[in-house]
């Protein structure tokens, strides 16, 4: 069973997901950052693929992409890496990039590597619904990727419940309509986010983009069954000298 | 009448396509506002509210029709009929204010009150700058940090015409960088802001509006070769290709018309087979870059690269979805010019013709001298902007020549 599949099975509340990209702030710091994660009790991970030019992306998501290229991160090696922190971690893992180095690196290799790696699902913000639903759903499929679709402040209700009805895991609440990091907190999200709640989807949901800290992880998960930490955590381990440290530090001013 | 065209195989289709190529590659975060522009550009474009208030500032402001004159003595020196789309002649001195009036025009219909746009050269930014005081609009313009030192003069008329200008200083710090923050700054801003995009390049629809905009060239000089030699077509139409609108606005009608040949000219920088070069057909591969389907100059792991040429403009690691699929399509023929032999195209057109072209449309003028023509070949050679931006790169030619 796909691990995201059991985890949203098993719990209903206060899911922490974490992003990171990987190959920041050094080549191999990855593996430790993840297993911290693991172990201070991040429920599910976001693996960034680094991209050049990651249009989504505030500044500090911009900057980690820009130093794990420079470290030499690659598509190609993370998946290696992956393979590796699979023989110690078992909580999801999803891999979040654009869709041009999948795109170069072909779509069914790299659905397969992916799958075969270890990895449970895709976000890929600029691969838009009808794309994928024509182009590279049953590829995935065949793979058992989820592939996740956002929602964010300016969807309208048709649109939601269709991407509801073609969704195949939860549903990301994207908090503002705003490019990653750029604000702090939520406020001001939690219309929306009701209005959300009120539509009963099917599927789960997690609020992303703008969660810093504990009170507005807490504030998220009053709407959503979770909510994922991006900029800040990429933040607080930027200047580590000590990455499992950091990341124990950081889960845990958000979850104690 | 800006026609329709929907059915040619080089048209864009319902789902915003030109064969593979195009689409709309968009995060949801730009989904309202992209949707917007494409439920509603058609029928503002048709519509005779539109038609009039363009054509009267086209006229009447731009200056337009440009000219079309006939090149006697470069004519006589490539043995062809050769003229020239004189777009250099527009007000704000290049073919993009073509597009700015009637994007400015189409983001008014949609009550957009601020305006943003990314420049590399500075030509379109000075082009959305000039048309936002015109309809008094709050404007904002992405510039690479490295494009505001090379193109210093441009940057001082944006600010003199009132818009702000912002350094993009990430990635390379040019043209796909200010792309990527004029992107993101229509993600922090969907309701308020219309993204004048300076190019067929970007998501559906922007290629097709772009292109549908800067058809007025073609259509000019269907009617204009009408009155000079009786027939209303040439031989060869030439048109340097950054991200490809002043060579789509050239090719437009032109286009199901197979009897004449579109040749699109990419700055091939030091040389196609250098690391310093934007000559995309010839190094590119295809992917999606600006949330569009196309070929791009990118890295085995899909990261883009960055090009170099001489001239800021064409400096650009991809081409618009229209012209990947007239090179696939083999409708267009891509060539490219270095760096050199674009400084001496535009030294020879000064000197035979009397007229200083942009760097961008020297790189057009020099397939002239690699072309084998007949010498009653008519072709038109699209030159799109005058080179007063450029004066300090060819002076510096110029002073290298001497010794
Ligand atoms: C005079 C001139 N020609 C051509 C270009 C290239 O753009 P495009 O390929 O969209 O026509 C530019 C862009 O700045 C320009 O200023």
């Amino acid at each position: 069973m796909n691990r995201l599949d059991s985890l949203f099975q098993k719990k209903k509340n206060n899911i922490l997901s974490i992003f990171i990209t990987a190959g920041f702030p050094k080549l191999n710091d990855t593996a430790s950052i993840v297993k911290q994660l693991q172990a201070s009790g991040a429920d599910f991970i976001e693996l960034g693929i680094p991209f050049s030019d990651p249009l989504a992306d505030g500044p500090v998501i911009q900057d980690s992409s820009t130093v794990a290229l420079a470290n030499g991160m690659t598509l190609k090696l993370l998946l290696q890496q992956l393979r590796e922190i699979r023989k110690e971690v078992n909580i999801p893992i999803l891999l979040m990039g654009y869709i041009n180095p999948v795109l170069q690196y072909g779509i069914e290799k790299f659905a397969k590597d992916a799958s075969e790696a270890g990895a449970d699902g895709i976000i890929i913000p600029d691969l838009p619904m009808q794309q994928y639903l024509e182009e590279y759903k049953s590829t995935f499929d065949q793979y058992n990727l989820k592939n996740i679709f956002l929602v964010t402040p300016q969807t309208t209700e048709e649109r939601i419940r269709y991407i509801d009805t073609n969704s195949n895991s939860f549903i990301y609440l994207v908090s503002s309509s705003s490019t990653t990091g750029k604000k702090t907190g939520i406020d001001g999200a939690e219309d929306y986010l009701s209005r959300i709640q009120k539509m009963n989807l099917k599927s789960a949901t997690v609020v992303g983009f703008n969660i810093s800290n504990r009170d507005s992880f807490q504030k998220a998960c009053k709407y959503a069954n979770g909510a994922i930490i991006g900029s800040a955590f990429v933040k607080a381990v930027s200047n580590s000298n000590d990455v499992a440290q950091s990341t124990k530090t950081f889960v845990d001013s958000i979850l104690n | 009448m800006i026609e329709k065209v929907g059915h040619s195989e080089f048209s864009v289709n319902e789902k915003g396509f030109y064969g593979q190529f195009g689409g709309a590659f968009i995060p949801e975060m730009l989904y309202p506002n992209v949707k917007e522009l494409e439920d509603n550009y058609l029928r503002i474009l048709n519509s005779e509210k539109f038609q009039t208030e363009f054509r009267g500032l086209l006229k009447d402001y731009v200056g337009r029709p440009s000219p079309l004159y006939f090149a006697k003595r470069l004519s006589e020196k490539y043995g062809a009929q050769i003229y020239l789309k004189r777009e250099d002649l527009n007000h704000t001195g290049a073919h993009k204010v073509n597009n700015t009036i009637g994007q400015i025009l189409l983001a008014k219909e949609l009550g957009k009150t601020r305006i943003i746009a990314e420049t590399g050269a500075g030509q379109h930014g000075v082009a959305t700058a000039t048309v936002c005081a015109l309809m008094n609009m709050e404007c904002v313009v992405y510039m690479g940090a490295v494009d505001i030192v090379r193109q210093e003069p441009n940057v001082k008329r944006m600010l003199m015409l009132g818009a702000k200008v912002v350094p993009a200083e990430s990635g390379s710090k040019t043209l796909k960088d200010a792309t990527n923050e004029a992107i993101r700054d229509w993600i922090n801003n969907p309701v308020d802001t219309h993204y004048i995009i300076g190019s067929v390049v970007g998501p559906h629809p922007y290629p097709d509006l772009v292109a549908r905009l800067q058809s007025v060239i073609s259509e000019e000089i269907k009617w204009q070769l009408q009155e000079k030699i009786g027939r209303d077509y040439p031989d060869v139409v030439v048109a340097c290709v950054g991200g490809g609108s002043n060579a789509a606005g050239a090719f437009y009608h032109f286009l199901d018309n197979k009897k004449v040949q579109l040749v699109a000219v990419e700055a091939a920088g030091l040389g196609v087979n250098t690391d310093k070069t934007a000559a995309t057909t010839a190094r590119g591969t295809e992917g999606v870059i600006h949330a569009s389907r196309t070929i791009l100059m990118q890295t085995e792991d899909g990261q883009i690269v960055e090009p170099h040429s001489i001239s800021a403009g064409l400096d650009y690691p991809g081409i618009g979805p229209i012209h990947a699929h007239l090179f696939k399509s083999e409708r267009g023929t891509f060539v490219s010019a270095t760096d050199d032999e674009s400084v001496e195209a535009g030294f020879e057109l000064c000197r035979l013709e009397g007229i200083i072209p942009a760097l961008e449309s020297a790189h057009a003028l020099a397939y002239l001298k690699k072309a084998k023509f007949k010498k009653d070949d008519v072709v038109v050679v699209n030159l799109s902007g005058r080179g007063d931006k450029d004066l300090a790169t060819y002076i510096k030619y110029f002073d290298q020549e001497k010794k």
